[in-house]
């Protein structure tokens, strides 16, 4: 199928690249389906484009290229609704909030996008057990690894 | 939206349908500690961490970026 994105203008997806977000989004809760898109020439960064709004798109990363010690356990509900079986399937990534200059931009941490990348399922999972921060400096200080 | 208001003793409940069952657990000064059983599709958070989320979500979502200028 072929979707009005907000960045890379119409792309053609295939029904395998659709991710289902059963309870879509905090604020954005009647959005369902996204995709995953790469930016040409950026390997840290990707879109996650909802496939049914398109100027709705996140800015995502991978947060282990920010935060190496980031971790937390998902709770069963979670496992549940995603269906999870292998921890293997398991993509986590954090929606970035750009700032000017760059260097200012945060990650939240708090609450990440997690997917079953076999099943095809996400959502965004607010973490109540550990104490990350919903913007998160990329610029991780050097003494100092992980959360806040 | 009305607002049903309803008094409640320690360890007492309410049902919300026949899926959900709110119980107080623990009342200490101003604090109360609530149960919550739900389906679990019924997701439950503290209201102003949910909303921090969506604030945070909203902003994200809202800003229109060069992406050919973001580093790599």
């Amino acid at each position: 199928m072929l979707i009005e994105t907000k960045y890379l203008g119409e792309q053609e997806i295939t029904n395998q690249k659709l991710l289902s977000f059963p309870l879509g989004l905090p604020g954005f809760q009647e959005e369902k389906s996204f995709v995953l898109l790469d930016i040409p020439g950026n390997g840290v960064l990707q879109l996650l484009q909802s496939v049914q709004s398109p100027m709705l798109a996140f800015i995502v990363t991978n947060p282990h290229m920010f935060y190496k010690e980031y971790n937390f356990s998902l709770d069963t509900p979670t496992i549940d609704t995603l269906k999870i079986n292998e921890e293997k399937d398991i993509v986590i990534l954090s929606i970035m909030t750009i700032h000017e200059p760059f260097d200012q931009s945060t990650i939240n941490l708090k609450a990440p996008i997690i997917m079953n990348a076999k099943e095809k399922i996400g959502k965004q999972v607010i973490l109540n057990q550990n104490d990350y921060p919903l913007k998160a400096n990329i610029q991780i200080p050097q003494d100092q690894e992980g959360g806040e | 939206m009305t607002m049903l208001v309803l008094t409640r003793k320690l360890k007492e409940a309410i049902n919300i349908g026949d899926q959900i069952e709110i119980s107080i657990l623990g009342i200490e000064g101003d604090q109360v500690k609530i149960g919550v059983s739900a389906p679990k599709d019924v997701d439950i958070h503290r209201k102003e961490i949910y909303e921090a989320i969506q604030k945070e979500n909203n902003e994200a979502a809202a800003q229109y970026v060069d992406i050919t200028n973001l580093f790599d």
